[in-house]
């Protein structure tokens, strides 16, 4: 039975070896004698004017949960219409009912006024 | 492939209340999403509305034969439906009390209402789940609306902390209780409920199958019992209980706990029953250690709604007492004491609503100072809830905590039954603390009732019942044995 | 009859909730005539009832009249059991009662609560009925409780005294002790016959032989736990600490419920369960041993107490440890008898020191008092009769009881019965010392009574005075007239039952009986009555004759003294060990729960760890929940350990 996990477990090395080797080899190689120029900020010969972990504004967030949370409902129409024709009323009926919860959620977002940017 | 997928519309009808409910939900969604300012009122009827219906539909289908359809994943028997009509009951209930404390303090929004409602279709389905799945599906839908409704007093930081930390705890217990699902999934290769108890029950069951059962079994157990908030998967319950929005706080320490109850007895008896051996010993402990801390840590509260949260705890401990015992009027006790719990609870949040106005939460024992002199009618309503809670006869809890202890002796536990009593004794104590507040102790300031005249009612017909019914008790108790 | 019966019981309760709900309508005067003509309708009926039973010898009425509930095999009923015992006990209930009512009328005269009151007493004269009419022990633990909730109510009467309200919380807590015992005992009979019926599970009782249960005989276990309620609801040792503080509440109560009724719930249901407690001898050695250190070391108390209610209080103690000693010597009569007797004279004794009471203004202290002879002849005169019954004076009531009482005690064939012997005649000396040490310090010598309250000084109301001397009537002669039937002649045999093989104390005691007037005579030759006129004598030298040898005994014996002062401790005993102890326990199961378990343990001895966790979540969350999430993982560790190599089903077994 475990072999059927051999696959499986070529990808994980074969992952992390990509992940980790170029990395690795960099750090082993490379030469390293850090002295207080090196270590200072760089940017253009300027100090840094802010953070580089800048702010985004919060409707980024909103608008982009709201994307996955569609992307991913919608992902489930594929599957569904690959065996359509085999599925016949009851797949459309079924796939109409979950369409239009999504829509009903969609109304709701909309009037909220979430989708607005200001 | 094509008969797979062949529907009896028929079938449809056993799922009547959900398919209502859920259609409810979407108008009253998009009807909300219409109303101008002055007509937000109209939310609230239309979701009493939906519940009273939901629950007449579920009153229907009492004495329907067992049916099982959605591909064996959903199961319509007697307890699914009574079930189903006291969650009707006790959410309009809830509904009345919340409304009060929703307009006293600027929380009446009809995205609450929705979200109770979503709430309620969880339990729905979690009460009438017949596949892991389907159960875990209904548990999540009820987890991921109550941590919502927590966070809808999004201005105070205590709600929020509540609504998180209820969050990621949740989602810890979810993550255990698919783990343990995922383990019997494994062994028994099939997520439907009967087949998991006839593969359970089989006599020729190796060593190894046993192991991997209880193995998963352990991670069930951890999940149901962080649902019920047994100890040591308590943690959450105090402080969840004491920042959330009373009416919040009301709503998720009653009707979800009939729904937790019948996902235990979906999972551990109508599918594990013959495991009962292996999962008894560790019910046991969790109950014990329930009972003891919620007894002895309540003691300590000067926040009621806290010490509530302490009580919930020991209440759950007798509930699970009863699955203890493995006899059918063990199970039957315990559901009774749920649903009486439920009761009881409401009336005791509900009198905690009612002192509430803006700016007052009245959730500090020293707030009940002298409410007998005040408003001498709540007064004996809350000491009727207390007296019931701390098991006095002939209050409708003392029949609850009576049938479990019972059931204890007569099977043979009479040392657990002891020290569940002696733990009984000392909760007595805190509970005693509120009526002596209520009765013997001069108000410091002064307390106004402002509670509009249907919930003054409602609650007073809720705190009579529990003395009314404990007077008549028989026939609930019947009921309750009769859904085994 | 069965409507007779159903009179009884509901004609109170009717009044009480006329008084309850409407008495602020109503006013006064209506609001106490329907509670006293329900009670005295009671009355009336309780003596044809009596009448029927006891004196035509009607045939036994045991009938369940409304089914509560059935839980499988079990049926819990509200049904009569009325037999010659229902029947005594329903006189002896009424009777006081109505007295109770009738005293009330002027005792309350200047309450607030007067209606309120009323609707009390009631109240508990109906749950008293329901009680001692029962046929099942779910009924009787419902009367049991009944009584006990509306005693608490009435402790805390005057709900503005911080004393009132602290004897309130006492009575209740040490009563949950009881009621904890008790119901564990109806539990156990429930297990073993199925029933709660008393008929059945008395017939069922073969079940019990030969069963074991934490190493006693189950009966034995049975009737402990049982007789732990008994000590609870009848202030045995040591659960007799809340009597005392009872006497916080009206006077009237104190009588009625605290000294004539309530408190012999107990006695009485011990007899009622004589069938049970005849199987055990361990159980019957254990009631009376603490039967007779209650009767003799709460007597004790009674000396050196001034207040007047106090040492009434303690007295009621020591004679239900009389009544304790008779159950324990399978003498079941004449623990009823003693019970009846003393309910009379008790009831007598305590409407006089509330007589008393009144007249000095709500002065309770007996050093404050001296010389009402004069002043109030009635109460002097039946306060005499009272105090002559209590001691057992030849002739009256508590006479006959008493003696019965120690006579039975004396032919008794338990181990430590002859400890008990002693204990129960030196009982006779100290009743007499306390009870005629009060009776001095009030009534006789020189007034002490402040010149104030001297001027008002005057008999009570006839509401007051008449009850005294109805009391006063039965509290002299009832001994003399029902000795013989009651004990020797059958008037409780349908309800008692004695393994007289084993247990030869009543048959030995009908062979000395030789008619009632032929003891008083006799009595002169026994060490009781010399030791009862010692007490006497003693009383009059401590308390009128040289007063000041009272104090130089107290100072030369000062230890002695300070033990009987603090009541032997035993307040501080349960405040510290009890009350204490729990909160502690609280506080500590809270500090490791709530305030973390693992800031102490686990951030102490394992900082580095739970550090780099910590700093990981905490910039994320501001509350402790890696806390509550640790804990929960740390419990499935524990719980998956024990499931897999522990517990009854041990699944990975492991060589070690």
């Amino acid at each position: 039975m475990l072999e059927n996990y051999l696959p499986i477990m070529v990808f994980i090395f074969l992952g992390i070896a990509f992940g980790v080797g170029p990395m690795l080899i960099g750090y082993l190689l490379g030469p390293s004698k850090p002295d207080e120029e090196k270590n200072s900020q760089f940017e253009c010969g300027f100090p840094a004017f802010d953070d580089s972990r800048m702010y985004f504004n919060i409707r980024y967030y909103l608008v982009a949960i709201l994307f996955i949370l569609f992307d991913l409902e919608v992902a489930f129409v594929f599957p569904w219409a690959v065996v359509q024709s085999d599925l016949g009323w009851f797949g459309f009926i079924a796939m109409s009912v979950f369409l239009f919860l999504l829509v009903v959620g969609f109304v709701f977002e909309w009037k909220k006024g979430a989708l607005e940017w200001e | 492939m094509m008969n797979t997928f062949q529907f009896d519309t028929a079938l449809l009808l056993v799922a009547l209340p959900e398919i209502f409910l859920l259609s409810s939900i979407v108008v009253i969604l998009l009807v909300d999403l219409f109303l101008t300012k002055g007509f937000k009122q109209v939310t609230y009827y239309l979701t009493q509305f939906s519940l009273f219906i939901t629950g007449l539909l579920a009153f229907n289908l009492i004495g329907h034969p067992e049916t099982v359809i959605f591909s064996n994943s959903f199961v319509l028997d007697n307890m699914a439906s009574v079930f189903k009509v006291f969650m009707m009951g006790a959410t309009m209930v809830a509904m009345v009390y919340s409304r009060h404390y929703l307009t006293q303090h600027s929380l009446f929004r009809g995205e609450y209402f929705v979200l109770v409602l979503l709430s309620v279709l969880g339990m729905m389905v979690m009460v009438s789940g017949y596949s892991l799945l389907t159960l875990y599906l209904g548990l999540e839908i009820l987890s991921l609306s109550l941590y919502t409704l927590i966070a809808i007093a999004r201005e105070r930081s205590g709600a929020i902390e509540a609504a998180l930390k209820y969050f990621v705890l949740g989602a810890i217990a979810s993550g255990l209780l698919l783990y343990g699902m995922s383990m019997i999934y494994g062994i028994s290769g099939s997520l439907n409920i009967s087949e998991i108890s006839a593969f359970a029950s089989d006599a020729n069951l190796g060593s190894r199958e046993t192991l991997i059962i209880n193995f998963g079994l352990v991670f069930l157990v951890i999940g149901i019992a962080f649902k019920l908030g047994a100890v040591p998967f308590h943690m959450w319950v105090p402080d969840v209980y004491q920042g959330s929005p009373t009416s919040v706080t009301m709503f998720l320490s009653t009707v979800p706990k009939i729904a937790a109850v019948a996902m235990l007895v979906r999972i551990l008896i109508d599918g594990l029953g013959a495991m009962h051996p292996y999962w008894s010993d560790l019910f046991m402990v969790l109950a014990l250690l329930s009972i003891a801390l919620g007894s002895v840590v309540a003691l300590m509260q000067t926040n009621i709604k806290r010490m509530l949260a302490y009580s919930t705890i020991s209440h759950v401990g007798f509930i699970m007492l009863g699955f203890v015992t493995g006899v059918v009027t063990g199970y039957g006790a315990a559901t009774f004491y749920v649903l009486v719990y439920v009761f009881m609870s409401l009336a005791a949040f509900g009198i905690i609503i009612l002192l509430n106005k803006k700016g007052f939460e009245a959730d500090q024992i020293s707030d009940y100072k002298g409410l007998s002199k005040h408003s001498p009618w709540f007064a004996l309503m809350m000491l009727i809830v207390i007296l019931s809670m701390a098991g006095v006869p002939p209050m409708l809890g003392f029949y609850s905590k009576f049938f479990i202890l019972q059931q204890l002796v007569s099977a043979g536990f009479v040392t657990i039954a002891i020290i569940a009593v002696v733990f009984a004794v000392i909760s007595a104590y805190y509970y005693l603390q509120i009526i002596k507040s209520m009765y013997f102790e001069d108000s410091e300031k002064e307390i106004v009732v402002s509670a509009p005249m249907d919930m003054k009612l409602i609650l007073s017909i809720n705190a009579i019942l529990i003395l009314v019914i404990g007077l008549f008790p028989d026939f609930w108790m019947k009921l309750a044995l009769s859904l085994f | 009859m069965e409507n007779i019966y159903l009179t009884i019981a509901l004609a109170p309760l009717l009044g009480a909730i006329i008084a309850g709900f409407f008495g602020g309508m109503l006013g006064r005067k209506a609001t106490h005539t329907i509670t006293i003509l329900g009670v005295l309708v009671s009355t009336v009926l309780a003596l044809y009832v009596f009448n029927h039973h006891v004196l035509e010898k009607g045939e036994i009425f045991n009938q369940n009249l409304y089914t509560w509930m059935q839980i499988g095999s079990l049926n819990i009923s509200v049904g009569f059991l009325i037999d010659n015992l229902t029947s005594v006990m329903l006189v002896v209930v009424s009777f006081v009662s109505l007295m109770v009512h009738i005293y009330t009328i002027g005792y309350m005269d200047d309450d607030d609560g007067y209606t309120k009151f009323f609707s009390y007493i009631s109240l508990f004269t109906f749950s008293m009925f329901m009680l001692v009419m029962s046929n099942n022990f779910m009924q009787l633990f419902f009367g049991w409780e009944a009584v006990g909730l509306v005693s608490y109510l009435l402790i805390g009467f005057w709900h503005h005294k911080e004393s009132a309200v602290e004897a309130n919380l006492k009575a209740f807590l040490v009563n949950r002790v009881g009621d904890f015992g008790f119901l564990l005992g109806i539990g156990l009979v429930l297990a073993f016959s199925g029933s709660l019926d008393y008929a059945e599970v008395f017939s069922s009782l073969d079940n019990t032989t030969n069963q074991q249960l934490w190493g006693l005989d189950l009966i034995t276990v049975i009737c402990l736990l049982l007789f732990v309620g008994a000590m609870g609801k009848s202030a045995q040792v040591p659960l007799h600490v809340w009597l005392p503080g009872s006497m916080e509440g009206p006077t009237p109560i104190s009588a009625l419920i605290h000294a004539a009724t309530m408190v012999t719930a107990g006695i009485f249901m011990v007899s009622r369960m004589s069938p049970m407690f005849e199987l055990s001898d361990v159980a019957l050695t254990v009631v009376m041993v603490i039967g007779a250190i209650t009767a003799l070391f709460m007597g004790l108390l009674g000396i050196v107490q001034n207040d007047i209610k106090k040492v009434v209080a303690y007295s009621t103690l020591s004679q239900l440890g009389y009544m304790t000693v008779a159950l324990g010597v399978s003498a079941y009569s004449v623990a009823i008898f003693h019970l009846m007797t003393h309910a009379f004279f008790k009831a007598l004794l305590f409407l006089g020191a509330g007589s008393v009471i009144v007249a000095m203004h709500h002065e309770q202290d007996i050093r404050k008092m001296g010389g009402l002879r004069k002043k109030m002849p009635i109460t002097y005169w039946t306060a005499l009769v009272g105090t002559l019954a209590l001691i057992g004076f030849p002739g009256f009531a508590g006479f006959y009881s008493k003696d019965m009482i120690i006579e039975a005690v004396h032919f008794s064939s338990l181990p430590y019965a002859e400890w008990v012997y002693y204990a129960v005649v030196a009982g006779v000396f100290i009743t007499a010392f306390y009870s005629f040490r009060m009776f001095f310090l009030v009534f006789h010598g020189k007034s002490r009574v402040d010149h104030h309250t001297e001027e008002h000084l005057h008999e009570s109301a006839p509401s007051i005075t008449f009850p005294l001397i109805a009391l006063a009537i039965p509290s002299a002669v009832i001994g003399y007239f029902t000795i013989d039937p009651m004990l020797f002649n059958g008037w409780l045999d349908n309800a008692i039952t004695i393994d007289a093989e084993k247990h030869v104390s009543m048959t030995e005691l009908s062979n000395i009986f030789h008619g009632a007037a032929a003891m008083i005579p006799h009595a002169v030759q026994t060490l009781p009555f010399w030791m009862m006129v010692g007490g006497i004598a003693t009383a009059w030298v401590f308390s009128l004759y040289r007063t000041q040898w009272a104090d130089w005994v107290q100072n030369k014996f000062h230890r002695t003294n300070y033990a009987l002062e603090s009541l032997y401790g035993f307040d501080r005993f349960n405040e510290i060990v009890f009350v204490g102890g729990i909160k502690k326990l609280g506080n500590l199961l809270w500090k490791v729960s709530d305030m973390g378990i693992i800031d102490k343990i686990a951030v102490n001895g394992s900082a580095r760890l739970v550090g780099f966790i910590g700093s990981v979540v905490r910039p994320i969350q501001t509350g402790y929940v890696y806390h509550y999430a640790f804990f929960m993982i740390f419990s499935l560790l524990i719980i998956l350990t024990w499931v897999l190599f522990a517990g009854d089903n041990p699944l990975l077994q492991i060589e070690f």
